[in-house]
């Protein structure tokens, strides 16, 4: 396996600037736009795998007109506790060998735990194409496509693999529940109009096309002991904007 | 050196759906019965409650309530040309573990098969000629036809409470049910659950092109029931987090739900959690059973000696049991001989989105997991194959089960996968698509196999089980066929972008498709040509009884476990009013 490679005390500042102290980066650095109001704290990433993260989500996922993106979202959050955690290690993954390259149809065979996997391939990429986090939108956007279909090895994770797994677990971040650190104030489920780990809709099935529009419950919210077992009627409890449970019948 | 137990009279290999419904059976019957489960011991509450059970991540995506493939997985290879390899994550079928089995985090689509089904060979060469297909499929008779079961599916769904409307009572057809059913002495035990609007729209669709709609039978109750055990099940709240999930409400059927609480209490059960079974001992002649070994929690070797050995591990680990175990010829594709692994088969599945228009609510959420609205008019052979080329067919639906983000987020094709272009996709499209599911059989071939993995082993030492599966010619020309008749309804339907994806080759293991693997201890008549005998009693050891999905000859249209329940009851009453009073083989 590869030499770890240690990011330099320059490219360290740089993407330590770039992950947080906004300040110290040029103004074009495009992390820079998307920086959270305060800086992180990683459990997982250094500040240069950091700073690669908060860049590249921020354009999987992008801040637009339809709401918030994957930096406004927490997605670099969700990614550390993850990798930090029992998924990082390998949690449900056969790790035995012998190791050799499979089909597509045969799924995953590289012998890298998740952790292992982000770390070899941020660490080549960061080495090779360290000025990523400073280009420009478009450039980035151009250099990630890139990554998609290319089969540069990055310290034993083909790039394609990367980037796949990055743009999954990114897609995960956004979408599960705010507990798990994405999803912040639940803006992703916000924007579809999903309704997260709220229970009952045996009232509302049957009201065909209903513009369901109450706001979405998390796991971490539910502190109010309600138990959803009854089919009682929601209709007419509550029709107080936002929070009620009565949604307006549009057709 | 293994610790040996004083033995007792049945020894049930795994405590999920079937080993519930034999420990429940051969206890009544006055047996003292050892239920030995791998998983962890688990209750509606407090191990399904809401609101921590509604974790898309934790369940559906990290899979928490499935195998742990740390430890065991199995191998896979798509031709005996290739080396297989471990399913490293476990992603295109799910196998379940801990009390209950799969059955705990299964979706409740409760369907009989066809008479057609039991009888393929047989029905086919009636109707088409022996020629119709090549030599390659090895598809066969049961050995059991559907007047056999009926009797048996009846118990299991008046265990489970199914909620459906009746097409076939006893000849007479009821419009509205699934007229084209083989006839059933009762209605269900509870009517159907709500028709959500996507479905609405389906029966609309199909009912316009002349075929004959119905609301899916559901095991996710329409309405509160207590079932012959004494328990009481509620009404299913259609909160979208059903598959992969248990059920926090009491209102899908499962083990916990329908028969473990009268199982659990009774005297002559004892059940074992975290055991681990590692084979079924022969004795010397190799013709009898004397019990099984299990690795217990703490890492030690136990010997539970037992008169009647009933394995219940799901499909794929019943043929492994037995293969570890070396009762039964192993298959061998080369010479063709041998039973034990012979005629895997699966379910050959696609589907058809429909994108409507932004002012159209299809409101995925407000799902059950067997909800819906099907057609049978491609079902199994209700329509004529003579012209086609293939055998089997599909039922196609508008059954979709929940609208969970991470897993459902639906975009037009030509969509990029990333960026600000994907993200204004999935937001146009989330609330507004509708999914047809068009679900197919798999028919037997020559080269389908499993059998023991040369080189890959679990945690405690043994061989993986090793799957070789393609796609058969057969289920792709079916597939095609059956998913055109869905985008002619998905069409009618009033979207404004209709998008099949029948399925093609290969057969990948990245993609969920569906956890109906099957056979491989298959029963019927021949024991040149099946494990079991028509009472799914092993041909080489009659003390040993197999039940499971693996126990089809070839998969029918429809989902498998009202077929597993309907086995289950139809053994265990082989057992008790047979084989107890003389035990030995039950068929020559
Ligand atoms: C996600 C999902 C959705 C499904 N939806 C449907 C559906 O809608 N309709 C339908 O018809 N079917 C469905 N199924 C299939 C259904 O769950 C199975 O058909 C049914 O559970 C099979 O029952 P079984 O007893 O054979 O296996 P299980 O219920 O899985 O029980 C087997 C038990 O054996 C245990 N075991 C395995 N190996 C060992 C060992 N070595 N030692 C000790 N114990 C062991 C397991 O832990 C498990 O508890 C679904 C399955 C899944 C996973």
């Amino acid at each position: 396996m590869n030499e770890p490679a240690r990011p330099s005390r320059r490219r360290f500042f740089k993407a330590a600037g770039a992950a947080g102290v906004a300040s110290a980066v040029p103004a074009a650095a495009s992390a820079q736009q998307h920086a959270p109001a305060h800086a992180e704290t990683y459990l997982f990433f250094n500040p240069a795998e950091a700073a690669f993260i908060e860049a590249a989500v921020a354009r999987l996922i992008p801040k637009d007109e339809t709401g918030p993106g994957a930096m406004e979202a927490g997605v670099p959050a969700y990614l550390d506790r993850q990798l930090a955690g029992a998924w990082g290690t390998g949690e449900r993954l056969y790790r035995s060998g012998p190791w050799r390259e499979g089909t597509p149809s045969q799924g995953y065979q590289l012998p890298f735990t998740p952790q292992e996997l982000f770390r070899n391939a941020i660490r080549a990429l960061n080495e090779r194409h360290g000025d990523f986090v400073k280009l420009a939108p478009q450039e980035q956007d151009k250099f990630l496509d890139s990554l998609h279909s290319s089969k540069e090895d990055l310290g034993g994770v083909p790039a394609s693999v990367f980037f796949e797994s990055l743009l999954e677990a990114t897609i995960e971040g956004f979408f599960s529940d705010p507990a798990h650190g994405g999803n912040r104030d639940m803006v992703a489920w916000k924007m579809i109009g999903f309704p997260g780990a709220y229970a009952d809709f045996y009232e509302l099935v049957d009201q065909h096309g209903l513009a369901y529009n109450s706001a979405p419950t998390s796991l971490a919210e539910d502190g109010r002991g309600r138990i959803h077992i009854h089919p009682v009627a929601h209709t007419g409890a509550s029709s107080s904007a936002g929070g009620g449970r009565a949604p307006a019948k549009e057709r | 050196m293994a610790t040996r137990l004083p033995e007792t009279d049945v020894v049930l290999l795994g405590v999920g759906l079937v080993g519930s419904i034999l420990g429940r059976e051969l206890t009544k019957a006055g047996l003292k019965v050892v239920g030995l489960e791998r998983g962890e011991p688990r209750y509606t509450v407090p191990d399904f409650q809401g609101p921590a059970m509604h974790d898309e991540l934790r369940y559906s995506v990290r899979k928490s309530l499935m195998v742990d493939t740390t430890k065991e997985t199995y191998t896979f290879r798509n031709a005996s040309s290739e080396t297989a390899l471990p399913i490293r994550r476990i992603q295109g079928f799910l196998p379940g573990t801990g009390l209950g089995g799969s059955a705990v985090h299964w979706n409740g689509q409760t369907w009989r098969f066809h008479d057609a089904d039991f009888r393929m060979r047989s029905h086919a060469n009636e109707r088409y000629g022996r020629e119709f297909l090549g030599l390659e499929y090895q598809f066969q008779d049961w050995g059991v036809t559907y007047a056999d079961l009926e009797p048996y599916y009846d118990r299991f769904e008046y265990l489970l409470g199914v909620s459906g409307k009746a097409g076939n009572l006893g000849g007479k057809k009821i419009p509205g049910g699934n007229v084209l059913e083989e006839p059933r002495s009762r209605d269900y035990p509870t009517p159907p659950q709500k028709e959500p609007y996507g479905s609405a729209l389906f029966r609309k669709a199909a009912e316009g092109l002349g075929y004959h709609p119905f609301p899916q039978p559901s095991s996710n109750l329409s309405r509160p029931y207590t079932n012959p055990e004494g328990q009481t099940l509620q009404t299913c709240m259609f909160c979208g987090y059903c598959e992969r999930y248990g059920c926090e409400h009491f209102a899908k059927s499962s083990p916990q739900t329908v028969i473990l609480p009268v199982l659990l209490k009774d005297r002559n059960f004892t059940l074992r959690t975290h055991c681990q079974v590692q084979r079924v001992n022969l004795d010397s002649s190799g013709k009898q059973a004397t019990g099984v070994t299990y690795i217990d929690a703490k890492g030690q070797e136990i010997e539970q000696p037992a008169k009647l050995v009933i394995v219940g591990l799901f499909a794929l680990n019943n043929v492994r049991m037995l293969l570890l175990s070396k009762i039964g010829e192993p298959y061998d594709p080369a010479s063709g001989r041998g039973v034990v692994g012979r005629n895997y088969s699966y379910q050959t599945t696609s589907g058809v989105n429909v994108f409507f228009d932004e002012k159209v609510n299809i409101n995925p959420f407000m799902r059950s997991g067997a909800c819906g609205t099907v057609i049978a008019d491609f079902v199994s052979d209700n329509f004529d194959h003579a012209k086609l080329g293939f055998l089997g067919g599909a039922y196609i639906g508008e059954v979709m089960s929940h609208g969970r983000p991470i897993e459902f987020h639906p975009v037009p094709p030509g969509t990029p996968a990333w960026g600000s272009e994907w993200k204004k996709a999935v937001v146009r499209s989330y609330n507004h698509t509708s999914v047809l599911n068009i679900h197919g059989s798999s028919i037997t071939t020559r080269a389908n196999y499993l059998d023991l993995d040369p080189t890959y082993r679990d945690a405690w030492g043994q061989p993986l089980l090793r799957m070789t599966f393609e796609f058969p010619e057969n289920d792709v020309k079916m597939s095609a066929f059956c998913t055109d008749r869905a985008t002619d309804i998905a069409k009618a339907m009033g979207g404004r972008q209709v998008v099949p994806s029948p399925r093609k080759r290969p057969y990948t293991t990245t993609q969920y498709q569906s956890t109906h693997n099957t056979g491989g201890t298959v029963m019927g008549e021949d024991r040149s040509t099946s494990v079991l005998n028509r009472f799914c009693q092993s041909w080489d050891v009659p003390n040993v009884f197999v039940i499971g999905a693996s126990n089809f000859p070839q998969n029918a249209s429809y989902n498998p476990t009202d077929t597993v329940g309907a086995l289950a009851y139809w053994a265990a009453d082989a057992i008790v009013k047979q084989y107890l009073k003389s035990p030995g083989p039950l068929a020559t």
